[in-house]
């Protein structure tokens, strides 16, 4: 009793469509951090969850390339499973889960661990792209200011922060400098992530759908953190190591383990969490191997057990 | 404007999707990395004079959205419009500076930077993109390329850009962020030259680098004098 099947387009996007995306990348990669209007289409997901890193993976996406999706760092939620399927049906494409095995990787609000390398492309997936927005709601207005170079309201929002609370408060989608010229929303990602834009290897690109903007950072491009020279920009930090592979120097996410509130704090980004885990067992079992005597147990995996399973359910 | 007929009739892409992709992929990358050549490998059959690869990126970027320039050399045959206008529907214009995609089949045909459109401060996305056809050019001498995209300096021969090329550029990356951006196709290959890459002769790079440095140090000196006065 099935229908008709439907057959879309190679990459979903008609191709006017894919073209009109594809100027806009070109011009935006020429203008590093300026934002550059482009008709965006629909796509089969509601506005605000990622129509905008979709339109751009569909336009620059190619059955040579394999895919990674990640959301919040994380490779099995829905959202990243079902863009990660999406393409897979709609253009060919080999997906993965593993950093350093994509070409293509589209995100929301993460940067993977892993160093990114020359021929990957980051696609992130962006709320809103006008990093003056809050402070300027005109369109007009912010365009100009952005034409003049005029970013004196944005270094007065981060005095204010830092007159009210004694630092700049903001830790997500905290601004940056592209190039030395424009001031540039990095997506929610954490300012944890900040630092690795700059200078990357790879290539990144931005598209939102919903304000229908699309930016991109040329790879090893001078990407600055705002700040002042006495308050200088201050990345986030994390005193303890994950608990469940125990790297340190990571983002981690605190995930709620019982209902009297115990909490984990874990890796926010999976693929690098199972790599070191998978990576620290082996060595493991081979030191277990080599002295046989000594008993293998180790308290922090006994510990993590009960909260792993819960983690993946 | 001459019509298509089966004697000029040669097709555009075997595969339409696939190839526009790759092509695509191959400027995409030109314009992140300047200077650096992208492999385009794509069967192709243009009529002559339009060399094949650049056959291939006005049939993956242009559509009826995109007004087109042609040089002479182009323009000049029939079968060449035909084949631009039957596979893209782009219109194809009269003057460069209305055009958003100049194609130029030498670098020695190419019009001036400033004869083009180069957007305005408040949209300097609306500027026009040179794409030239670089087959066989002789190199034009050392120069040492910079900006983004370029790990530190890249060493480039110039693909055979005129002799008041430099110049022209100088003007064109100072505009930033207004400005023209070139793609130069080569036989198998696409490099890419945005705005935001500085040029120089390689001869005198180390000489402006050492002229840039004391610039700076006088600069700071200025700047530290003011702080005392004030």
């Amino acid at each position: 009793m099935s229908g008709p099947r439907i057959v879309y387009n190679e990459g979903y996007l008609d191709e006017q469509t894919k073209r009109v995306v594809r100027r806009a990348l070109l011009k935006g990669v020429a203008i590093p951090g300026f934002q550059v209007p482009f008709a965006s289409r629909e796509v089969p997901m509601p506005r605000g969850w990622g129509t905008g890193g979709v339109q751009v993976t569909a336009s620059i996406i190619g059955p040579d390339d394999t895919l990674k999706v990640i959301d919040q760092g994380a490779d099995d939620t829905t959202n990243a499973v079902s863009i990660r399927a999406f393409f897979e049906k709609v253009a060919g494409a080999a997906s993965t889960t593993r950093t350093d095995e994509a070409t293509i990787i589209q995100t929301r609000h993460r940067i993977p661990e892993t160093p990114l390398t020359d021929n990957q492309i980051m696609v992130y997936q962006v709320p809103i792209p006008e990093p003056l927005r809050f402070l300027e709601p005109r369109e007009t207005e912010t365009r100009r200011l952005h034409a003049l170079e005029e970013y004196g309201l944005m270094y007065v929002k981060l005095y204010e922060d830092i007159a009210r609370y004694g630092h700049i408060a903001k830790t997500y989608d905290y601004p940056v400098l592209v190039n030395n010229r424009y001031v540039m929303a990095p997506s929610p990602i954490p300012s944890f992530d900040n630092p690795k834009m700059h200078q990357s290897p790879a290539l990144q690109l931005f598209g939102a759908g919903r304000e229908k903007r699309i930016y991109a950072i040329p790879p090893y491009t001078d990407v600055e953190s705002l700040g002042f020279d006495d308050y200088p920009f201050e990345p986030q930090r994390f005193e303890q190591p994950c608990e469940i592979c125990e790297s340190t120097e990571v983002y981690l996410d605190e995930v709620l383990i019982d209902d009297q509130g115990g909490v984990m704090f874990v890796c926010s980004d999976t693929d690098h969490c199972e790599r070191t885990l998978t990576a620290r067992e082996l060595d493991q079992s081979n030191t277990d191997q080599s002295n046989t005597d000594q008993s293998s147990t180790d308290p922090i995996t006994d510990h993590i057990t009960d909260p792993l399973t819960e983690v993946n359910a | 404007m001459s019509t298509l007929t089966p004697h000029n009739h040669t097709p555009g892409f075997a595969t339409p999707v696939r190839d526009a992709q790759q092509v695509f992929r191959a400027v995409l990358q030109a314009l992140a990395r300047p200077t650096t050549p992208q492999p385009v490998i794509v069967e192709l059959l243009p009529p002559a004079p339009l060399g094949a690869t650049i056959g291939a990126v006005i049939l993956a970027l242009c559509d009826e959205q995109t007004p087109l320039w042609l040089d002479q050399a182009l323009r000049a045959s029939p079968e060449v419009c035909a084949w631009i206008v039957f596979h893209t529907g782009a219109r194809i214009v009269d003057s460069a500076g209305d055009a958003v995609f100049v194609i130029a089949s030498s670098p020695h045909s190419a019009p001036r930077l400033a004869d083009l459109a180069r957007g305005t401060d408040e949209e300097p996305h609306r500027s026009a993109t040179l794409v030239i056809d670089a087959c066989c050019a002789p190199t034009i001498g050392a120069l040492t390329a910079s900006g983004p995209g370029i790990p530190g300096v890249a060493r480039w021969d110039g693909a055979g850009l005129p002799s008041d090329f430099l110049g022209q550029w100088h003007e064109n990356h100072s505009l930033f962020p207004r400005g023209v951006d070139i793609i130069l196709a080569a036989e198998t290959a696409v490099l890419g030259l945005p705005r935001t890459t500085a040029l120089v002769d390689a001869d005198t790079h180390e000489h402006q680098h050492q002229h840039q440095h004391q610039q700076e140090q006088e600069q700071e000196q200025e700047q530290e004098q003011d702080k005392r006065s004030a």
